[in-house]
């Protein structure tokens, strides 16, 4: 590769966020403001049934009297709910049969995010569901995937055509009134994915969403539900970006999962909303609940690359529900100049001889704070259980801070817990090391960051992987020196 | 009337009579209003998410025990490391007991709390130590310190070692219903001196007591403290136990907490550096059962360049005992090539023990080496089964492996009249005889 160090300086000087743009799509917005006309007209507007408005109010009605919480080790001006609008779309026909049909300024979007349709449909296999700002606007391959009996669709359509799943399933794993975002997005939740995977089939490519908020003062809250039926298996992939915007935008999202007995989910995310400039102006509020339940002998999965984002605030967490059940939980999350993380996962293990992995590295650098939150919790009857968890951390700089709030719950005497944390930072014996081999320092670093951080881009699908292994590149340039 | 109500009308009344230093006096006021303020902690508190205050307070006790009461020295003798010569300032609820103690001036002073809050000789030391380190709004020391008046006082001079260790022991005799002991030390170490002290709480009735304690430690440079805390009280008796330790260049102050009986004990452990090159050292063994709680919060606040920390937390749970590690560890931006490492392994008996950890890092500075590890487990089958069939009985293979368990903390136990002490406690509480000293 010729590629010299002048060159990468420059590039290091010149380079923004690379997903800024903002698309001009005439889109039809709602007013700004939170009440519970709103949430009836988002209702009216998507053509529910009554039982998800009824659904929808109450949670808005435990929504006002809950507190936004304020325990997580980050820091920021609360949102106010009332300026955000809780509807936008785009404004052409909704729904798309073809891809000729979509608006050509949307699949210019689609292009510059590096997410050509149609190429991705011949080459990768990788269905998309395409989310912009609130209302899904795509979804290819879908007759491919019907001819297996997968439902794979946004979630507004399958409340129309499957809503004896969609009412038996939603909220089952994160109830309405679980926490204030939770709440929120319950009630005012516009689009998302759905997708249901019939009794032993195993999905034939990846499942995958891309989300965009789009729309300047516009909250986006999306709701995915995810069930694997008995003995199937499914990976399904996330991604994000937004425009930069001088203002913070709320991102507040709910991710259930539901793994029937002998199935498996591996979900994973790569997380790239707008992180604010370098004085920390702007970016993405992103406080996510993701949570899924296995039942017996299943397995989910939980991957992240978190890149992204002003605030992240998010656990994806596995309730290990039925015997023999897996939980995993791999996570890179790397914070740089005035960005914040507070992530981590929840382990809990009810069933017997149920295990769990817990891999969490986190990078900071600038002026950045990064934790890790977990909790690992056995109920007493939950027999044989195994626990392992690895909580990393690097710190480039010394203006960044990195920290760890394990909390660990035994209740059984059958359980095997283990934690280990440790936090270093690059050494300069390693980097030494490398320049004697004719590497220079960036590139050095950028080698030991893959290497630190291998374990868990391991586990992301290909397509995936490569990618995030470019996210972290561009995420921590010029933040050594 | 709750006895929160309690402890703050009962506050006033005694005010008045107490001849104590008039800054003293306005400490205890301050300190009176926020535990008003705040009251008792509750389960909301993060700090306080996994002990409860409840069985406790939920009850009235006395705060002022009737008179002087004296004991039999046969009685407690066995109390006593009697091996070693000692300095001793024992108390007998709350009250000191000349006949029992063995105090000095000579060269270092190991005495009252309420001489040096008193006598004009310790003003200066009181107006530089007393009450400086202890957190601003935290309620329960700042319900000592509003009742701070007896208890032990230990100042080292420079360049002084003391030549025997010291004991502090708080008996409660059980001739009051139920008692709540208040005991505030001081320990001044200044330049390049050295003590050792062992503290032990004891009830000799199965009445309630509750005693929050609260011992302010001041190391100045290479200054050296060696500090070991006995809490095999029975089960009547609960223990909060607050101890802050302040530590300047080069000193070393190291604790061992050895938590084998008692029916709620918090140990709040807090260290806070002020120079470069300090050692800190924490290590406890905590082996409980019946319903027992033992609650372990730890704090190394690393806020000068090049300091080690080393916590090493050992737990044996068994039937429905409750034990809880929180510990944390904080390092500054400035604080440098800290290397911070902690530890906490447990075992968990039987199916109805648990065990909460939370072993905490939060570093803003990038120079460091910090790690912590946690486990929970079992005995390895496959080692007991190995001890078996070399003809060990499994009760006596049991023990032996808990003991290696426990291993490292006994081992860097400098005093061997002391060591001996815990170790035939622990075989005692297995139920075994080792036959053999580790």
């Amino acid at each position: 590769m010729a590629y010299t160090e002048e060159e990468l300086k420059k590039e290091l000087e010149t380079k923004e966020y690379e997903y800024g743009f903002v698309t001009d799509i005439e889109s039809e917005t709602f007013p700004t403001g939170l009440n519970e006309k709103i949430i009836r007209d988002i209702s009216e507007k998507k053509g529910e049934p009554e039982w998800m408005t009824n659904w929808r109010l109450e949670a808005y009605s435990n929504f006002m009297e809950m507190e936004e919480p304020d325990w997580a080790n980050v820091k920021y001006k609360k949102p106010n709910l009332q300026e955000i609008s809780y509807y936008s779309a785009p404004k052409k026909k909704p729904k798309y049969e073809s891809l000729e049909e979509v608006d050509p300024e949307l699949l210019k979007t689609f292009d510059k995010l590096g997410i050509s349709l149609e190429e991705q449909k011949k080459l990768a296999g990788v269905a998309v569901d395409i989310v912009m700002d609130s209302v899904s606007v795509a979804t290819t391959f879908k007759e491919t995937l019907a001819e297996k009996g997968i439902i794979f669709c946004s979630i507004s359509e399958a409340i129309q055509k499957h809503p004896e799943l969609v009412k038996k399933y939603i909220g089952t794993v994160i109830p309405p009134k679980d926490n204030y975002y939770a709440a929120l997005n319950s009630a005012v939740f516009t689009d998302g994915s759905f997708c249901y995977i019939p009794k032993g089939v195993k999905c034939p490519m990846e499942l995958s969403t891309y989300f965009r908020i789009n729309q300047a003062g516009t909250g986006q809250f999306e709701r995915t539900l995810v069930i694997a039926d008995k003995s199937s298996y499914v990976s399904y992939l996330e991604g994000c970006t937004a425009p930069s915007r001088d203002e913070n935008q709320l991102h507040a999202a709910v991710v259930e999962l539901i793994a029937l007995d002998d199935s498996e989910i591996k979900y994973s995310t790569v997380q790239n909303w707008y992180p604010g400039d370098k004085k920390g102006k702007g970016g993405v509020f992103n406080f996510v609940t993701k949570r899924g339940i296995c039942h017996t002998r299943a397995k989910i999965s939980w991957t992240q690359v978190e890149t992204g984002s002003a605030v992240t605030w998010k656990y994806p967490s596995c309730i290990l529900k039925g015997d023999n059940s897996i939980g995993e939980f791999y996570s890179i999350a790397v914070t740089n100049n005035f960005q914040q993380a507070d992530t981590g996962t929840k382990m809990i293990h009810i069933g017997k001889n149920t295990r769990s992995t817990i891999i969490s590295k986190g990078i900071s650098a600038g002026k950045s704070q990064n934790s890790y939150r977990g909790l690992v919790q056995v109920a007493s009857r939950a027999k044989n259980t195994r626990n392992f968890s690895q909580c990393d951390s690097l710190l480039m700089g010394n203006n960044c801070g990195a920290h760890t709030f394990p909390y660990i719950e035994a209740k059984n005497n059958t359980a095997q817990i283990e934690h280990e944390a440790t936090t270093s930072k690059i050494g300069e014996d390693q980097i030494f090391y490398c320049n004697q081999r004719g590497i220079d320092t960036e590139k050095a670093i950028a080698l030991i960051v893959n290497g630190f951080s291998k374990e868990v881009l391991n586990k992301l699908p290909m397509e995936f992987a490569v990618e995030a292994q470019k996210l972290l590149e561009i995420s921590l340039e010029g933040s050594v020196g | 009337m709750e006895f929160k109500e309690k402890l703050i009308s009962s506050h006033l009344a005694f005010e008045e009579d107490l001849d104590l230093f008039d800054t003293v006096h306005e400490t205890r006021a301050n300190a009176l209003k926020i535990f008003e303020k705040k009251g008792f902690p509750s389960k909301r508190d993060e700090a306080w998410k996994y002990t409860s205050l409840d069985s406790l307070i939920n009850q009235d006790y006395s705060l002022f025990p009737k008179s002087e009461i004296s004991i039999e020295l046969k009685e407690v003798k066995k109390y006593f490391l009697y091996d070693t010569d000692t300095y001793k300032i024992i108390f007998i609820d709350g009250v000191y007991s000349p006949f029992l103690s063995n105090t000095t001036h000579d060269g270092l002073d190991v005495c009252l709390m309420s001489a040096a809050l008193s006598k004009p000789k310790y003003r200066k030391i009181i107006d530089n130590y007393f009450n400086k380190i202890l957190p601003n709004e935290d309620s329960l020391t700042a319900l000592n310190t509003s009742y701070a008046k007896e208890g032990a006082f230990i100042n080292i001079p420079k360049n002084t070692i003391a030549e025997k260790p010291v004991e502090i022991i708080h008996f409660s005799s059980g001739k009051e219903e139920s008692l709540w002991l208040q005991p505030r030390n001081l320990i001044v170490l200044d330049r390049n001196s050295q003590v050792q002290i062992i503290e032990r709480h004891q009830s000799l009735k199965t009445h309630p007591v509750v005693t929050n304690s609260v011992t302010e430690i001041y190391l100045h440079n290479d200054a050296f403290l060696d500090y070991y805390k006995l809490q095999n009280d029975l089960t009547s008796a609960s223990l909060i136990d607050n101890t802050f330790i302040q530590q300047e260049k080069n000193s070393h102050a190291s604790v061992h907490t050895f938590s084998l009986g008692g029916k709620l004990i918090r140990n709040n452990l807090k260290f806070f550096h002020r120079g470069e090159n300090i050692l800190s050292t924490l290590k406890g063994v905590t082996i409980l059962e019946g319903k027992q709680h033992v609650d372990h919060s730890t704090l190394v606040h690393h806020s000068k360049p090049n300091c080690e920390s080393h916590q090493d937390y050992k737990g044996i749970f068994s039937e429905r005992s409750e034990g809880v590690f929180n510990g944390q560890i904080l390092v500054d931006k400035i604080a440098q090539k800290t290397n911070a490492f902690q530890q906490n392994n447990n075992i968990l008996l039987d199916d109805k023990a648990t065990i909460n950890s939370k072993p905490q890092l939060e570093i803003f500075a990038d120079d460091v080496k910090c790690s912590h590890g946690c486990t929970i487990g079992q005995m390895d089958e496959e080692a007991l089964f190995y001890l078996r069939t070399r003809g060990i009985p499994k009760k006596e293979a049991k023990a032996l492996m808990t003991y290696a368990f426990a291993n490292n903390v006994l081992e860097s136990v400098k005093l061997p009249s002391l060591k001996k002490r815990i170790n035939g406690q622990i075989a005692n509480k297995l139920g075994v005889n080792l036959g053999f000293e580790l």
